[in-house]
């Protein structure tokens, strides 16, 4: 019936207008897995019984003339990061290769109160560690835009369903850009909200001061919708922020007349590729004719971002994975004695980039360098912090590239840590301001690659990124291309 | 060099990890590659500035010491390499 590349918001009005029944909707999904998730993989666990269950629910609650809401019956994934209570949570490490958790994180417990069909578990870098999903310990997931491409990182497993039509929306989390540059490289739209604006309770640690869970979706349309599921305040998360979520909803109207949108001239960094460069000027251009001022902005801290970045986001997962030992829960290799077991087990259970940033963030954190390299870092912190509190005196929303480059080939980067890490350039400042930022299509690269514009917003500014993306989007026609690996065959 | 094949032993050990002979290299390589280029940060001038651990203006945040239900022993347990009797198991630390 190939309802797979439709966006939620459309099959939801299908549902409500008897056009389709929910489980049809699982069925259609189920096939196009079968068709292409062997080349995709973008699955880790598929949940299909489970699903189905949820979709003949559904359909009974519309066959009993009941109300539905928004993601009723519509099928979606979530990152292998995220605890589903009953359902294995690997974090595509063989460390939690068969961790059932105990129980949900607080947005599954969201999900779940408003019965989406959730389809599984999908693939993403070893504890969200890295842009491109090749560190998985399990396989790398593909582009659907060009198989032999990756699909960013490390929500690229969310991204590339979304993408290939084996999930309609899905959840992924954002440490330093894990779902904006994903989101960008499948041509998709992709939120990272305000830091404590979405419940961490059952999120697997990476880097507990930056880490946020966030939608990956078609439209921004869907992305409003999925944040009005799962934004708001939980007691279970002491980092949560105290305020009552807005109706996301609302903010999608077609206006920037008047909105300052600030261009910071730092983010157009040198090496940044021709296609991406001509496609978010041409965005800014956009922007401007719609009726918004644009502002040039200095945000001279910006090339400390990185280095600060690395520093605190491995410091915080050297402490934050030490809980892996072998005693309580995931995989135990026997040595000799205790303190052997826990050697055995943390080296023969972690990737090697897992192990990599465990050292060095051990590294930051040890007596002699952690003044050096720690303190030092928290201090560019807050510098990189008062250039977006300086900027945003001056302008709304900030708008810049998510990555210098498209989607590059499996395998061109693996070799060269250093080169990996200099991609996040774009998005590591905003998780170390804890600012909201979303990832729009604004064009593609001359051999068909997505490439996504960065929205930056004041913190809770969520309504203004949502309302400019929009704007963008419905100017545009880059949201309804549909990945090649999606054309019905 | 920023840090030594010594230096790398050592996290490696403060890490609970054992790194073979022949990675040590490569790890002592790409953690130097990394810190070379944080040169920049460590040559900032940050003197009076406060550093940022965390983006949220919260200090403790408090609730009520009240009993509520919590996770139950069994389920608690589910996942453990090796229990017995209702604890963890772990091999024997103390000697005797």
């Amino acid at each position: 019936m190939n309802l797979f590349n439709k966006p939620a918001h459309v099959l939801h009005d299908m549902l409500i207008n008897k056009e389709i029944t929910a489980v049809e909707l699982a069925n259609d999904l189920f096939a196009r897995i079968d068709e292409v998730e062997g080349e995709v993989k973008a699955y880790i666990t598929q949940t299909r019984e489970a699903a189905l269950a949820q979709a003949k629910a559904v359909d009974e609650k519309i066959a009993r003339g009941e109300e539905i809401s928004f993601l009723e019956g519509i099928p979606g994934v979530i990152k292998d990061n995220i605890c589903t209570k009953g359902v294995k949570t690997t974090c595509a490490s063989k460390m939690l290769e068969n961790f059932v958790p105990p129980y949900n994180a607080t947005v599954v417990e969201k999900l779940n109160a408003v019965n989406p069909v959730i389809l599984g578990k999908t693939n993403l870098d070893e504890f969200a560690m890295g842009g491109s999903t090749e560190n998985s310990a399990f396989y790398p997931t593909h582009n659907p835009w060009n198989i032999d491409c990756v699909p960013g990182g490390s929500s690229g497993g969310s991204a590339a369903a979304v993408a290939a039509g084996t999930a309609i929306w899905s959840l992924g989390s954002d440490t330093g850009g894990s779902i904006r540059q994903p989101a960008a490289f499948c041509g998709l739209v992709g939120l990272k909200p305000t830091y404590g604006r979405v419940s961490r309770f059952g999120l697997v640690a990476f880097a507990s001061s930056l880490d946020q869970i966030g939608p990956i979706t078609r439209d921004v349309t869907d992305c409003a919708h999925v944040m009005n599921i799962i934004a708001g305040y939980d007691k279970n998360d002491s980092t949560s922020i105290n305020a009552e979520a807005p109706d996301y909803t609302k903010s999608l109207t077609k206006d920037v007349k008047g909105l300052k949108i600030g261009l910071p001239k730092e983010y157009f960094v040198a090496g940044m590729d021709a296609d991406v460069e001509k496609a978010v000027r041409g965005a800014i251009k956009q922007l401007e004719d719609m009726g918004a001022e644009i502002v040039e902005v200095s945000m001279p801290h910006t090339e400390y971002a990185i280095s600060a970045y690395y520093l605190i986001a491995t410091a915080e997962a050297s402490s934050n994975l030490a809980r892996y030992d072998g005693v309580s829960y995931g995989a135990r290799v026997e040595g000799t004695d205790i303190v052997d077991m826990f050697k055995k087990t943390r080296s023969e259970k972690f990737g090697q980039e897992v192990k990599r940033r465990i050292m060095l963030g051990t590294y930051a954190l040890s007596a002699g360098y952690y003044d050096a390299y720690y303190l030092q870092a928290l201090r560019v912190r807050t510098l990189v912090k008062q250039d977006f509190d300086k900027a945003f005196e001056k302008v709304d929303v900030l708008v810049t590239p998510i990555a210098p480059t498209p989607a590059y080939k499996i395998g061109d980067m693996v070799s060269d840590p250093m080169k990996m890490y200099l991609q996040d350039v774009c998005t590591v400042p905003v998780n170390l301001s804890g600012v909201p930022g979303i990832s729009v299509p604004c064009g593609f690269s001359d051999d068909g690659m997505p490439i996504g514009l960065q929205i930056i917003g004041k913190p809770l500014g969520e309504e203004t990124l949502i309302r400019t993306a929009y704007t963008f989007e419905q100017n545009n026609e880059f949201h309804k291309s549909i990945a090649p690996l999606r054309e019905a065959k | 060099m920023k840090i030594t094949r010594k230096d790398v032993e050592n996290v490696a050990l403060l890490s609970r990890l054992e790194i073979p002979e022949a990675e040590v290299e490569t790890y002592t390589g790409q953690l130097n590659a990394f810190l070379e280029y944080a040169d920049v940060l460590t040559s900032l001038d940050t003197k009076g500035v406060e550093p940022t651990a965390h983006v949220l203006p919260l200090k403790n945040v408090f609730r009520a010491d009240e009993v509520k239900p919590s996770l139950d022993r069994e389920l608690a347990l589910s996942n453990a390499p090796e229990q017995e009797n209702g604890y963890f198991k772990v091999p024997k630390i103390m000697e005797g």
